[in-house]
């Protein structure tokens, strides 16, 4: 018989030796890269920083930028000998914004990192999925209703239980247990991004519209112009929270990005655990959007340019991902504010103006079958 | 370790897809489960490791119930190979062999020496320590699905469930792959689509259709003519492979008799 040739193959038990291949070796060092990434990113990001604080109506050198934030972490350095009003600009004003933007943009980008994950979708992000435009309605509808307990707390807690209904609401939509296909999620997402923002919207416009059109542009497009030093106190601490508990749970992130399927085979129980991630980025993005308004794109392209960099796996691609959406969102910050001088531009302008060529570029390079991923 | 169903019946929805089924895996046995398509193997799969939960029924893997198990501790028992799997393409071979760990680390937990030590030896077990670093995206067919049994293999796992695994491989490749399994002398329940290929590896085969279990044993006992035309609906001679002595079959369409 003509099978007794190939057949004779099958019965040898030693593990094959790998088809020859002209590729053997040629991978990237993952582990080379991510160190590069993080200290190259560090460096640009501290650079962006001093710099966001020097540029505005009255421009501030860069050393007196230091002297200043010196004095003021350690008050027995001698003063700085500028001026008393240049100091009060920097340390109250320039500094708090340009740490939120480090805050934000960092939160933001390792919510987006983590839900594209979650629900195995590379469109997600926190304004793709209704919790961004979730958390706007709550902040509105707290701010127009009068009923902002505990001030900054409590603005922040109603943005919070707007995400967190937004984000349930759409895994409810989208079809819930094992059937959480990415299309309908998207869709679901979407619809729900909508009926928020029509709802607050309608608040708005129900309310004084002569005072609140300033903040409806506000929470629709995103802004870094309310940074004080006493609200960066809860997106300071909810990133640092969140990048610990989210952090903590790699393996399952890895696990979950690979299927619900092979989750389960590997022991993450993963309806329990995607409901935990549902809530622990609804608190980042609610912490996050109370305090700056939907900034819209960072969530979505950082995890991307993130994963090109250093890889997918979660325990390098989280902390590169908050890296690089905080150095993203200071250099966004800075064109917003000398592009369009001495207005401001709002940011989600900014961010769609480098975010969408990037996406699409990203989307050209990438075979479907990878985007799919 | 021994893998056992008992009675199990599984509904999708309001389809019934198994209808009390028994099936058990002997320890260290390569058990086949062959049957047309939407005959209940690959949920029978499923249902074998807490992906599918019975409605009726109970799935034991060595003496305890699966679903007394936590999500965790059935992971260090049954390790599984998907049949669609949709790992991100950016993942690195080492990446995806390393998620196999995941069982038996606590949160945070980094890998260690002795971790990489299993990856590593995982990975020359199934013959790509040289991949080592590339991306999955670059890989062949054939060495993605060696690289999944790396990561089963990565897991220590008595139990080993595979998903058709050798679907979408050439005619190689498919007999590299059960070759490599059936060397690892783990128990092994594999739903196979290809009837020689699940007579040549098999020590038992199961022969489903629609949800229920038709005929069991060894092949030479399990695929007779008779039953093979009555599951699938072809016709069947069996005759002895001359080589490796294993039942084969030469199938043809069914006749109009």
């Amino acid at each position: 018989m003509t099978t007794a040739r190939p057949a004779r193959s099958t019965v040898a038990t030693t593990p094959v030796a790998p088809p020859t291949s002209e590729q053997v070796g040629g991978g990237p060092r993952w582990r080379a890269r991510y160190l590069g990434v993080l200290a190259g990113g560090t460096l640009l990001l501290v650079a962006a920083t001093v710099g966001s604080v020097t540029i505005g109506s009255v421009p501030v050198p860069p050393t007196e930028v230091l002297s200043v934030a010196a004095h003021q972490v350690l008050p027995w350095l001698p003063a700085d000998s500028g001026d008393p009003v240049v100091h009060r600009i920097v340390w109250q004003y320039r500094m708090p914004r340009a740490l939120l933007a480090v805050l934000v943009g960092a939160g933001l980008a390792l919510v987006g990192a983590v839900l594209q994950a979650v629900v195995r979708n590379p469109l997600a992000d926190p304004f793709l999925l209704g919790a961004s435009s979730g958390a706007s309605f709550g902040a509105v509808a707290a701010i127009v209703s009068g009923v902002t307990v505990g001030g900054m707390v409590g603005l922040s807690g109603a943005a919070f239980l707007g995400a967190l209904a937004a984000l349930v609401l759409v895994y409810v939509m989208a079809g819930g247990r094992g059937r959480l296909t990415p299309g309908r999620l998207v869709l679901a997402g979407v619809a729900l991004s909508y009926l928020f923002q029509a709802g607050y919207s309608f608040l708005l416009q129900r309310a004084d519209a002569a005072r609140l059109a300033q903040s409806a542009l506000f929470w629709l497009l995103g802004s870094l112009a309310g940074a004080r030093w006493y609200n960066l106190l809860l997106p300071a601490a909810g990133l640092a929270a969140g990048m610990v508990l989210l952090l903590a749970q790699w393996r399952s992130l890895n696990a979950v990005m690979a299927g619900t399927d092979t989750a389960t085979a590997l022991g993450v129980p993963v309806h329990r655990f995607r409901a935990q991630m549902f809530v622990l980025t609804s608190l980042l993005t609610g912490v996050m959007v109370a305090v700056t308004g939907a900034i819209a794109f960072v969530g979505l392209i950082v995890p991307h340019a993130a994963r090109m960099l250093v890889g997918a796996d979660h325990r390098r691609l989280l902390p590169a991902s908050a890296l690089l959406g905080a150095g993203f969102l200071q250099t966004v910050d800075i064109a917003a504010r000398l592009l369009d001088s001495p207005r401001e531009l709002p940011l989600s302008v900014v961010t769609a103006v480098c975010g969408v060529p990037f996406f699409l570029w990203l989307l050209r390079r990438r075979t479907t079958a990878q985007v799919v991923g | 370790m021994r893998l056992r169903l008992e009675q199990v019946s599984v509904w999708l929805d309001d389809h019934q897809a198994l209808r009390a089924v028994d099936v058990t895996v002997p320890s260290g046995a390569f058990v086949s489960l062959v049957g047309p398509n939407g005959s209940g193997k690959s949920t029978l799969i499923r249902a074998a490791y807490r992906a599918l939960r019975p409605r009726t029924g109970s799935v034991l893997v060595g003496e305890a119930d699966v679903w007394s198990l936590s999500a965790r501790e059935s992971a260090r028992r049954s390790a599984v190979v998907h049949q669609h799997e949709a790992e991100p393409a950016e993942l690195t071979v080492e990446d995806i062999v390393a998620m196999g760990r995941t069982p038996h680390k606590s949160l945070f937990a980094p890998d260690r020496p002795a971790d990489r030590a299993i990856c590593a030896a995982a990975l020359a077990r199934v013959g790509l320590s040289d991949r080592r670093e590339r991306t999955l995206g670059t890989l062949s067919g054939g060495e993605r699905q060696r690289v999944l049994i790396a990561r089963a293999l990565a897991q220590q796992s008595p139990l080993l469930l595979l998903d058709e695994p050798t679907n979408r491989l050439d005619i190689r490749h498919q007999f590299e792959l059960l070759a490599l399994v059936r060397s690892l002398r783990l128990t092994t329940l594999a739903a196979v689509h290809d009837l020689n290929l699940a007579a040549q590896f098999s020590d038992y085969v199961y022969l489903l259709r629609a949800g229920a279990v038709v005929a069991a044993g060894p092949p030479a006992e399990a695929l007779t003519p008779a039953r093979i035309r009555e599951v699938f609906g072809v016709d069947a001679h069996v005759t002895t492979h001359p080589v490796t002595g294993r039942p084969y079959l030469l199938l043809s369409p069914l006749s109009p008799d």
